[in-house]
C-alpha cells in the first residue's frame, strides 16, 4: 500500500507536534504554514537578525516557545515544510494551496487543520482610525519587530491576553496608558472553582495583574467603551468610556489595541463541510470535533485554537492527540495509555477555557448600544445603522442574507472582525437568540489571492 | 504619507541591526534590515494608506495578514501585504494604488 497522504495546515503549536507526532509513526507529512517562519503567532519566530533572548521575548512562556521551536528545527528537513503558503479552498480531499504565485494542489487521505485564531472584536465609535489594532497585532509588533504601537496605548477589552500584552509591553519600556477591561471584577470571583483546573496557569495570571498595578498603570474593570477620539487624517488622540460607577471618563493616548478573546479560523473546515456546534458560553460557533480532534467529516481532523482556543499549551496537545487520530485510523498501533493522558490534561484546559469565558465574557449586550454611525465593517465603512436597516427594512434576520443586503462581511477580511459583532446587532435589531441569526459562510479563496497565479502541476509532492 | 504627524511606531530596541533605505511615495525613508513593510512605513510616518471608503488614513490592524488593512502597491503595480512583507534595500513602494491596469486589478 502506498504511504498515506497526510497534510498539516499550521505550522503552530498544535501543527507542530502533529508533525513531530506522525514523523515518529513514520510518516513524512506536508506541512503547509502561511508564515514565513514556523511558530504560529503565538511562539512566532523573531527575524534572524534579532538579538533578544527567550526569556525577554516569551516571559514565563520562554522554555515552552524554545521547546517547540527546537522541535521544529528538528523535523523541518524530514518534512515537506511548505512555508509562506496559503491553503485557500478544500474540494473532495484535494486542498488547494499557492505559494507566492504558484498554486498547487494536494490530494490528501487525511488532512489536520491547525489554522489558529484571530482576535475577537467588539466595534466601538472610532475603530476605524489609524492607530487602533488588533490586541493581538500591537503584540506582533512588540515580539516581532520591537515595536510599541504608539508612545501611550491603552489596551482595551477583555481576557486574559489583554493583561498579558500590556505586562509586555510595559517590560519593554512602552507607555501604557491604561487597561480597560468591560468584565466586572465580580465575575472572576464567581469563576473561580473552573479556574482552579489550571493552578499553576491562574497563578501566573494573578502574579502578572498583581505586578501591572503595582508598576501604576491604571487597570478599570467592567468599563464601557463610548468611543475612539480622534481625526481622519492623525488617528487616535484618545478614548472616552464610562466608568463601573458609571461616569465618563477621557484618556489621552496615541494608540489603542483592541480584543475580545479569540476566535477561530474555521473558513477551511467549513469549505469541508464539517458540522458546527453553538457554544452558548462564549456565543459563537466552533466546528464539531469529537475528543481526539476527528471533525464530522472522515478525514478531516481538527486541532488547537483552529476549532477551539485553549491556549498554546492546549494547542500541542491537541495537535499530538488529533496526528494519534489519524494513526490509529489508518490502522496503526496507538497505544490507549498515549491518548488518554493527553484526553484528560485536555478536559483540565476545556473546564479552565469555560472559567476564562464567564470571568472575562464577550460583551454582547454593547451591540444593542452601539449608534447607528457606528462602522461595524472596518474593510468598507459600514455603519451599524446600515446594518441595523438591512434587518427592519429587508427582513435580513439570517447572518448571510443580512451580509448580502448590506455588505457586512463581504469585505476583504472576510467577516473575520465584523462577523460576530454583526450577528449580535442583528439579533437584537431582530430581537431573536444570536445562535438563530447564524454564521457567516466560509467562501474560497479564504484570503484574497494574486490575480497572476501559475500552475505548479497537479497532485501531492 | 510621510507628512502626517510623525512615526507612529516607536522602536523598543533592536536598532543595532543594519540599515537600508526604501522609497515611499518618492520620499527615502529609513529602515532596518528585518523590517516588515508595515514597521519601516510606520516608524518614518503615521499611516499606510487611505481607506477607499472615504473615512481617513489607516495603519493596518491586525499585523498577521488577516484584515488586508496594509495594502500597498510597487510602482509597477504589484500588491503587497505591508504586514507580511519583508523590506529589502531599494524597496519602492505607492500608499495609492496605481492606475488600475490588468492584471493588477484584484
Amino acid at each position: 500500500m502506498a504511504s498515506p497522504r497526510i497534510v498539516i495546515v499550521g505550522a503552530g503549536p498544535a501543527g507542530v507536534r502533529a508533525a513531530e507526532t506522525l514523523l515518529a509513526a513514520g510518516l513524512r507529512p506536508i506541512l503547509v504554514d502561511e508564515g514565513r517562519r514556523d511558530g504560529g503567532q503565538i511562539y512566532r519566530r523573531q527575524p534572524d537578525n534579532f538579538r533578544r533572548s527567550y526569556a525577554a521575548l516569551y516571559g514565563t512562556e520562554a522554555s515552552s516557545a524554545e521547546n517547540l521551536h527546537r522541535a521544529f528545527d528538528a523535523l523541518r528537513n524530514a518534512v515537506d515544510y511548505r512555508p509562506e503558503t496559503l491553503a485557500w479552498a478544500i474540494s473532495d480531499k484535494r486542498l488547494h494551496v499557492v505559494t507566492g504565485a504558484w498554486s498547487d494542489v494536494l490530494d490528501f487521505d487525511a488532512l489536520i487543520i491547525a489554522s489558529g485564531a484571530t482576535d475577537r472584536l467588539m466595534p466601538v465609535r472610532g475603530w476605524n482610525m489609524a492607530g487602533v489594532y488588533s490586541l493581538g497585532g500591537a503584540q506582533i509588533a512588540l515580539k516581532s519587530q520591537a515595536c510599541a504601537i504608539g508612545r501611550r496605548v491603552v489596551f482595551m477589552g477583555t481576557g486574559p491576553l489583554l493583561y498579558l500584552v500590556a505586562a509586555q509591553y510595559k517590560k519593554a519600556g512602552a507607555g501604557v496608558a491604561a487597561v480597560l477591561d468591560t468584565s466586572p471584577f465580580r465575575l472572576r470571583l464567581k469563576a473561580l472553582p473552573r479556574l482552579m483546573a489550571r493552578p499553576e496557569v491562574l497563578a501566573k495570571g494573578l502574579a502578572l495583574t498583581w505586578a501591572l498595578k503595582r508598576s501604576g498603570i491604571d487597570i478599570q474593570t467592567g468599563i464601557e467603551p463610548l468611543e475612539i477620539e480622534g481625526q481622519r487624517e492623525n488617528g487616535v488622540e484618545g478614548i472616552r468610556y464610562r466608568t463601573r460607577r458609571g461616569k465618563t471618563r477621557v484618556i489621552p493616548c496615541d494608540a489603542v489595541a483592541l480584543g475580545y478573546h479569540l476566535r477561530p479560523e474555521t473558513q477551511l473546515a467549513d469549505l469541508a463541510r464539517c458540522e458546527f456546534r453553538f457554544d452558548s458560553g462564549t456565543r459563537q460557533f466552533f466546528p464539531v470535533k469529537d475528543e481526539d480532534g476527528r471533525s464530522s467529516i472522515p478525514g478531516i481532523y481538527l486541532s488547537g485554537d483552529g476549532a477551539i482556543p485553549l491556549g498554546a499549551d492546549g494547542a500541542e496537545l491537541a495537535g499530538r492527540l488529533a496526528a494519534l487520530a489519524v494513526l490509529a485510523d489508518l490502522g496503526h498501533a496507538v497505544p490507549e495509555s498515549a491518548r488518554s493522558g493527553l484526553r484528560r490534561s485536555l478536559r483540565a484546559m476545556e473546564r479552565f477555557r469555560r472559567g476564562l469565558a464567564a470571568a472575562f465574557p464577550w460583551p454582547a449586550h454593547f451591540a444593542a448600544a452601539l449608534g447607528g454611525d457606528t462602522v461595524v465593517c472596518r474593510c468598507e465603512n459600514i455603519t451599524t445603522g446600515e446594518l441595523r436597516a438591512a434587518v427592519t427594512e429587508k427582513g435580513g434576520v439570517e447572518l448571510n442574507r443580512a451580509k448580502a443586503f448590506s455588505r457586512v462581511g463581504m469585505g476583504r477580511c472576510q467577516g473575520r472582525y465584523c462577523g460576530h459583532a454583526a450577528a449580535e446587532i442583528i439579533a437584537a435589531a431582530a430581537k431573536i437568540p444570536v445562535e438563530e441569526v447564524g454564521r457567516l459562510r466560509a467562501q474560497a479563496p479564504v484570503k484574497p489571492l494574486p490575480i497572476a497565479t501559475g500552475d505548479h502541476g497537479v497532485g501531492a509532492a | 504619507m510621510l507628512s502626517f504627524g510623525g512615526a507612529r511606531f516607536q522602536r523598543l530596541g533592536e536598532e543595532a541591526r543594519a540599515k537600508l533605505l526604501i522609497t515611499v511615495d518618492g520620499c527615502t525613508a529609513a529602515a532596518h534590515e528585518g523590517d516588515t513593510l508595515l514597521v519601516a512605513i510606520l516608524t518614518n510616518g503615521g499611516s499606510l494608506r487611505q481607506s477607499e471608503f472615504g473615512d481617513g488614513n489607516r495603519a493596518g490592524f491586525c499585523l498577521m495578514g488577516a484584515c488586508q488593512d496594509c495594502w500597498v502597491w510597487t510602482e509597477t503595480g504589484e500588491r503587497l501585504r505591508a504586514c507580511t512583507t519583508v523590506v529589502t534595500e531599494g524597496l519602492r513602494v505607492l500608499t495609492k494604488a496605481p492606475e488600475a491596469r490588468w492584471p493588477a486589478l484584484a
